[in-house]
């Protein structure tokens, strides 16, 4: 790498008390590129996010941003700016002051303030609404406001909490696209945390998945989804039907696996192959189940299974299999053709996915 | 409204009304009566503005109104710059059980009455009191000091009594002030001072002005600290009520200055929400 990234962390630790929020985290964020942290609730990403904008003092472990070291650094004087998760503009200040705040604080010239104001809420698609107070604007303006008064410092780094979180569904859909194309416009590093799984898929150009402090695996989108690291990555980023058994045979990366409802599935190991009688876990993801009404070729994952229920939602329709053995259920895609199109409640299909496509882990502590 | 339930609205608003009426609409009343009759013989009365003219020609009485006036405020002042820093404290650097227990010991005080705080306040002031032979004793001054009877005394007591009704609105309004908001200003490159003076002060005004109000009408309005502690030579505008009232049996023109000491608060209420830019109801409504 020529330059240096924008931030590095090196195993960065945060103690509160006896628990481990943040534990020894390490990643690089190159400039200019849209990096997420993904996790469920309570995972610690707020906690590495307040570490990295100055509020929270890291227990152990350094942070740089580019190059320097932000140990020693006030949250004032640092080159990042964040996005909070309520936005927290500043209601005692219409939206002209608000943006201009930071500017304020630098001692910049009143009338410069006026014009890089103007400039920012144009660029963010909002001209003109200075006068503005902050009550009077919608939920997505407000989001556009709190980016527009960071990105008017032109920071470094822009640390952005869950500030989707607090808007209707539909608006977050539009928000995502809109983020992605403010992150490119402004050429900036982006760190955003959230635990919604797909905006995290659709706007990064790399996802860290964070669980219980740690970080479990960084990657692309690609790389998160096709090829997890271990199970806890297989069941949180996408959908996917899990299965749990014990290990009944193995053939180089090929693992042979009888659940606990009695069914025999065989699926691929990525990282280590678990050892015959250990407890593992197969993760199968909807879309790569292949139905059809006739039994299909000697695959060793195909067995007739029962329409529990069709989940039509257009494209992204699904349907929910009950296998009569084992009373196992598989949720699965279902292509909206040919004589799939009328399947009901009730009738029999085959359902079989490649093994290639599935995937194995050995349980973890098992 | 259907006429039983109008009915219903005027019963429940009774209480209030029949407050107001007697306890204040009456006896202001009463007083404005007897303040403009003025006294021509025994018994004898005639209708006229004299009481007030007396107290505009006698400097004594003027000077203690404005005096009066002028420590109220300073009082008022006081207490603000004592209570906000105490009262940010407790609503943004402490939580859970450290802040109800901080806020507990600002009502201590409260559990004895006036007269006996101002008697602790006397003990510890007086000539031969603790402060007094505590500096003696580290050789600060020479001989025993009084520090009774002035008006840094009254300023004391007046300070002591009202800083709680200035302490309770701001930690509600800075309470309400999401900490988010104050980190966001960190974050965006402000000082200590101007996130002060731009997001929390703003925040906090409606508290301010409440509790300004409120001390301020108390120290005005306060007859036992100040002419207890500022002795005979330190006069307060109440005691010049007083005066007329028992002692002098002048009730005409102790209902005159009654009535000057009311517009006095009131105008100086006024005065002041306008120049902090809060309306009555907003600051009372929190
Ligand atoms: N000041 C604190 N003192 C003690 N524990 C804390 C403190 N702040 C956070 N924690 C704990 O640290 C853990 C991580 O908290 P954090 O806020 O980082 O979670 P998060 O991943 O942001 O979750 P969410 O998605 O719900 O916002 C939680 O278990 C929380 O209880
Ligand atoms: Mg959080």
């Amino acid at each position: 790498m020529t330059t240096p990234a924008d931030l590095v962390c090196k195993d960065l630790t945060k103690d509160f008390d006896d628990f481990r929020a943040v534990d020894r985290v390490s990643f690089e964020v190159p400039q200019g590129s849209f990096f997420s942290i993904l996790g469920p609730s309570g995972c610690g990403k707020t906690t590495l996010l307040r570490m990295i904008a100055g509020f929270q003092f890291p227990t152990s472990g350094d942070l740089l941003i580019k190059g320097k070291s932000m140990i020693d650094v006030g949250p004032s004087k640092r080159p990042v700016s964040m996005v909070f998760q309520h936005l927290a503009l500043f209601p005692m200040m219409n939206i002209g002051k608000n943006v201009g705040f930071g500017l304020r604080q630098r001692g910049v010239p009143a009338a410069e303030i006026k014009t890089r104001v103007g400039r920012v809420l144009e660029r963010v698609g909002l001209p003109g609404i200075e006068d503005r107070q902050v009550d009077q604007l919608s939920g997505g303006q407000k989001q556009r406001v709190a980016i527009a008064r960071c990105m008017v410092l032109e920071p470094d780094v822009l640390l952005l909490d869950e500030p989707l979180g607090a808007l209707d569904l539909k608006l977050r859909e539009h928000m995502k696209i809109e983020l992605k194309s403010l992150q490119a416009e402004f050429n900036t590093t982006f760190v955003y945390i959230t635990h919604d799984q797909s905006e995290a898929l659709v706007m990064s150009d790399n996802i860290a998945v964070m669980n219980k402090g740690r970080f479990d695996q960084i990657g692309t989108a690609k790389e998160l989804y096709y090829e997890p690291a271990n199970a806890f990555v297989a069941g949180f980023v996408g959908d996917a039907n899990k299965f749990s058994g014990k290990v009944m045979g193995i053939d180089g990366q090929r693992v042979t696996v009888t659940t606990n409802g009695g069914a025999e599935l065989s699926a691929q190991a990525m990282h280590g192959t678990p050892s015959i009688g250990a407890n593992a876990q197969i993760f199968v993801r909807p879309e790569a189940i292949a139905l059809s009404k006739t039994a299909p070729s000697d695959n060793p994952n195909t067995t007739p299974r029962i329409v529990d229920s069709v989940l039509f939602n257009g494209a992204n329709s699904m349907v929910l299999l009950r296998d009569p053995q084992s009373g196992e259920t598989l949720q699965v895609t279902l292509p909206q053709t040919g004589d799939l199109l009328g399947l009901g409640k009730g009738d029999t299909v085959f359902a079989d996915w490649d093994p290639a496509q599935a995937r194995c882990f050995a349980t973890e502590g098992a | 409204m259907t006429d039983k339930s109008k009915l219903g609205f005027y019963l429940l608003l009774m209480p209030l009304m029949l407050w107001l009426i007697t306890l204040i609409i009456l006896p202001h009343i009463g007083l404005f009566m007897v303040s403009i009759s003025e006294k021509i013989g025994v018994r004898q009365y005639e209708t006229g503005l004299g009481n007030y003219a007396v107290f505009f020609n006698e400097p004594l009485y003027w000077r203690t109104f404005a005096r009066t006036a002028f420590m109220s405020i300073f009082t008022t002042v006081l207490t603000l710059v004592l209570g906000f820093p105490v009262a940010y404290y407790i609503a943004k650097l402490t939580r859970g059980r450290t802040k109800t227990t901080l806020f507990l010991m600002c009502l201590i005080p409260f559990w004895v009455s006036e007269l006996v705080r101002t008697f602790g306040w006397m003990i510890l002031l007086r000539e031969t009191g603790v402060l007094s032979n505590f500096l003696q004793y580290t050789g600060v001054i020479g001989g025993p000091v009084e520090f009774l009877y002035n008006d840094g005394a009254i300023m004391v007591g007046l300070v002591y009594t009202s800083i709680l009704f200035m302490i309770v609105p701001l930690v509600t309004t800075l309470d309400s002030l999401d900490d988010s908001l104050i980190e966001a200003g960190y974050d965006l490159g402000g000082s200590d001072y101007s996130i002060m003076r731009e997001i929390v002060i703003p925040h906090a005004m409606p508290g301010i002005v409440s509790g300004c109000i409120v001390v301020f009408m108390l120290s005005l309005g306060n007859y036992l600290t100040p002419i207890l502690l500022g002795g005979k030579d330190s006069l307060w505008f109440t005691g010049l009520i007083y005066t007329q009232f028992i002692t002098r049996f002048n009730w005409e023109l102790g209902s005159a200055f009654g009535f000057l000491l009311l517009a006095l608060s009131s105008s100086i209420v006024f005065i002041g929400l306008k120049l902090s830019r809060q309306s009555l109801t907003e600051t009372m409504g929190r």
